[in-house]
């Protein structure tokens, strides 16, 4: 177990280097350097040339990406060329909002699912049964910002019952107004909800069907013993991994529900910085979502070895 | 690549989001006006710019940033609807007869921190502006011709500034973009200390600014108690206004502003000619270094169905010619006709008459991309072959200085000779259409060194001319400058951008 665990580490480390090159090289692919987007519509030639100058944008790239990464293995992320300022203080200065928004979505994606999910699968074929599953099935097939805009119209603007965006809120704004979080929280939940009930329905029914939950049945065990005790933990087990690639897809969601609610999190530093060719900034975003992912299928993962110890993990 | 094409993604993400608007719009009413009352907080959103945004005053440029500096700081001279220079700090000015020579005699005022204003602040301003050692400030070209080791205060109330070559329209350099006056103790941006309508709370870049009201504002005290900035996307700034959640949305699209039309809550506020949407052409290489085959060009477009259909009908005609309805425009030129049959014969004549051209622009304002194709079939009429290509956005306008033989232009309102001066003379910064003519120089110089008004009126109005026959630009369309306000929020000026009473918060008010 703990050899697996160090295994999984160095992997993710190894991983996490890969994806800095990466990200170095595609964002340096991209036309324009953050001197040239500074002076966009302004200014002469001569200006961006002594701006990327002060920048060091005039280095060769080998040595920035050493800078970058020596700077890294010390704990400094750099500065930001748009602001100048320390890409730590930008970055945690944005993830209170991120953090709220996807930590209110896992809270409740999982009894969400499960009950959905167990609701649907133990009474296979009834009536709920394929409500559960045509609803979840279309909220699906709903792009994000489709049902983002959708929810703002109908919410925001014609009835006016929530806030339609986050503009000119704060971190501190989110405990005096919870009823920020509702529109952008369910966005996030639906797509989330919705794959990870079909998994918790679909292992339901498949344990339900095995050879050893009929036996147990045969043999007399009572139905909820049998639910709880031997079908449930391998229900679970693909949802479990379901979850972690749910983490994944929450942070995919969380950049176009920040976008289209104006919401002040890491998504929109990033996206900015990506308009702002700000390299280390985008550097330092995409390693700590990647890094928040990886941990996320590591930690699902190992929550596989705990519900079936027969699994990859325990190899 | 995956980011770059997961920015253009989102655009038209967001640009669909006006649908959600567009879905529920309803009702019925019109502008009303009432005395005005004191009090209360007035929130504004503007288009965000994240980390780019900035506090300091002689840096920034975006809208958003330039409506927080004029909040809080004022300019010696700023521009009335016409872009002419009218008094802000300065109270009245004069030159020398060689016009190398001026004084600005400044007005009573006050910074916020209880100090007069005096000679020695805007000097001190001037400088800062100018520091060699800082590539950022804007106006540092502009007013490169100011020579500060000569220039001196005349007393307290007196600024003598020389110049280093005559120029007319020196009150129109000191009220453009970037020359905010600042105590002369100002050194750290993030503590603005100015004599603005509002005292400087609070700034995050990207997110929101707050101002308190300076109640010894020289213009007299601002009507609402605190005002706040905000960034955001258009349509959440849309959606904002609609919901309630802010009272002034700078910037909203045509699609909006149909939908809100006959809202009770929200209403559009429209300046008309607020700048020019146009298409510029390279004329010092092939083909448009030969004037027909931009004539070709200019005669091809549709520009009625181009203003119809890329501003949604929400503008004005172009007439090759900038600054439609400011000071120094040529007004009794006839507006140019499409005339296909002499496209076709001038493309013929200048060989470019099936042969493939290539239009190369990019999503950097929303009109563009519509307006290229529109414009790439309208020329197909006339025989000509153009293939439209999208570059970034992100560093489009800093691309097209060297690439692109067709590209999109668009600008915001400044004062006519401003715009020939950054980008028509031949050192100029911004030349896309590289309109290199020593002539056309001259010209120019002579015409900011005339000191009769008339005569250099029409000395500016001749060099217009001669852009609209000869010159790369095809300038097809003015549009609107559209804000939306809410029907709480009153006194709200229809005025052009980067003019005197455009993003005014002091004299505005609450129900």
């Amino acid at each position: 177990m703990i050899r697996y665990l160090l295994r999984r580490l160095g992997l993710a480390a190894v991983q996490l280097g890969v994806l800095a090159v990466l990200v170095f090289a595609l964002t340096s692919l991209l036309p324009g350097d953050a001197a040239a987007v500074r002076f966009n519509e302004q200014a002469g030639l001569g200006q961006i040339t002594e701006l990327r100058a002060q920048l060091g944008l005039d280095r060769p790239l080998l040595e920035r990406f050493a800078d970058w990464a020596g700077g890294l293995l010390t704990g400094d992320l750099g500065t930001s060329l748009m602001s100048g300022d320390p890409v730590t203080g930008v970055i945690t200065g944005s993830l209170g909002a991120t953090a709220v928004l996807a930590g209110a979505t896992l809270v409740l994606v999982l009894p969400l699912s499960l009950v959905l999910g167990l609701a649907a699968g133990l009474r296979e074929g009834t009536r709920l049964d394929r409500a559960v599953s045509a609803v979840v099935l279309v909220l699906n097939g709903i792009p994000d910002f489709v049902l983002a805009l959708a929810l703002v119209a109908l919410f925001g603007l014609q009835l006016g019952w929530l806030p339609a965006t986050w503009v000119g809120t704060d971190g501190t704004d989110l405990l005096l107004r919870p009823a920020l979080l509702v529109l952008p929280v369910t966005v996030l939940l639906a797509r989330t909800v919705c794959l990870l009930a079909r998994q918790v329905r679909a292992g339901t029914v498949a344990a339900l069907h095995a050879g050893y939950v009929v036996q147990a049945r045969r043999l007399g065990v009572p139905r909820r013993t049998v639910v709880l005790r031997h079908a449930l933990p391998n229900a679970a087990l693909p949802g479990v991994q379901e979850l972690a690639r749910t983490g994944d897809h929450l942070l995919g969601g969380v950049l176009i529900v920040e976008a289209v609610f104006a919401v002040p999190g890491t998504a929109t530093v990033m996206i900015d910085a990506v308009r702002g060719r700000d390299v280390p900034v985008i550097q330092s975003v995409i390693l700590l979502l990647a890094a928040v992912a990886l941990a996320l299928n590591l930690a699902a993962d190992l929550l596989c070895h705990r519900l079936a110890p027969r699994s990859e993990a325990a190899r | 690549m995956a980011t770059a094409s997961f920015v253009r993604s989102r655009r038209s993400v967001l640009s669909l989001a006006g649908g959600a608007a567009l879905l529920t719009a309803c009702g019925a009413s019109a502008d009303s006006s009432s005395k005005p009352s004191k009090g209360g907080t007035i929130r504004a959103v503007f288009p965000g710019f994240g980390a780019k945004e900035t506090l300091d005053p002689h840096v920034g440029r975006q809208f958003v940033d330039m409506a927080r500096f004029k909040a809080v700081f004022d300019k010696l001279v700023d521009f009335d609807a016409k872009l002419r220079p009218v008094p802000r700090l300065a109270e009245r000015w004069e030159a020398d007869e060689d016009l190398t020579v001026w004084r600005f005699t400044l007005r009573k005022a006050q910074f916020h921190d209880g100090r007069p204003l005096e000679a020695e602040d805007v000097l001190f301003t001037l400088s800062r502006i100018l520091d060699p050692d800082s590539s950022e400030r804007l106006a540092k070209n502009s007013l490169s011709l100011i020579d500060l080791k000569r220039s001196r205060a005349a007393g307290s109330r007196t600024v003598e500034l020389r110049l280093t070559r005559p120029e007319a329209d020196l009150p129109s350099l000191l009220a453009f973009t970037g020359t905010y006056v600042v105590s002369r103790r100002y050194r750290d941006p993030a503590k603005p200390v100015g004599t603005g309508p509002f005292r400087f709370v609070s700034f995050t870049p990207g997110r929101s600014f707050v101002g308190r009201r300076f109640d010894d504002y020289w213009d007299g005290a601002a009507h609402a108690d605190e005002l706040r900035i905000l960034s955001a996307e258009p349509e959440a700034r849309a959606n904002a206004v609609r919901a309630g959640e802010a009272e002034y949305a700078h910037e909203v699209s045509a699609t909006f502003a149909r939908t809100v039309e006959s809202h009770p809550d929200v209403r559009i506020v429209s300046t008309p000619r607020s700048g020019v949407e146009g298409i510029l052409l390279k004329t010092d290489r092939p083909p448009f270094d030969d004037p027909d085959a931009a004539m070709a060009l200019k005669l091809a477009a549709d520009r009625e169905r181009l203003v119809e259909v890329v501003l949604g009908g929400r503008g004005a005609v172009g007439n090759d010619m900038y600054g439609k309805g400011f000071a120094y425009y040529p007004e009794d030129v006839p507006q140019r006709e499409r005339d296909v049959a002499e496209a076709r014969r001038l493309a013929r004549r200048s060989g470019i008459h099936g042969k493939k051209l290539v239009f190369y622009t990019s999503t950097a304002a929303d009109s563009f991309v519509d307006a290229a194709q529109l414009f790439a079939r309208q020329a197909a009429e006339a025989g000509l072959r153009i293939e439209v290509e999208t570059g970034p956005p992100e560093s489009y306008f800093t691309d097209i200085i060297d690439t692109g033989a067709i590209t999109s232009h668009r600008s915001g309102a400044m004062p006519i000779p401003t715009y020939l001066s950054e980008r028509l003379l031949s050192k100029a910064p911004q030349n896309v259409t590289r309109w290199r003519h020593p002539d056309f120089d001259a010209d120019f110089a002579e015409a900011r060194a005339t000191r009769d008004e008339a005569r250099r009126s029409r000395r500016y109005q001749k060099l217009q001319r001669t852009l609209r026959d000869e010159g790369g630009q095809l300038l097809w369309g003015h549009p609107d400058w559209m804000n939306a306000v809410s029907s709480r929020l009153h006194g709200v000026r229809k005025a052009p951008p980067n003019t005197r009473d455009w993003a005014r918060f002091d004299t505005v008010w609450l129900d």
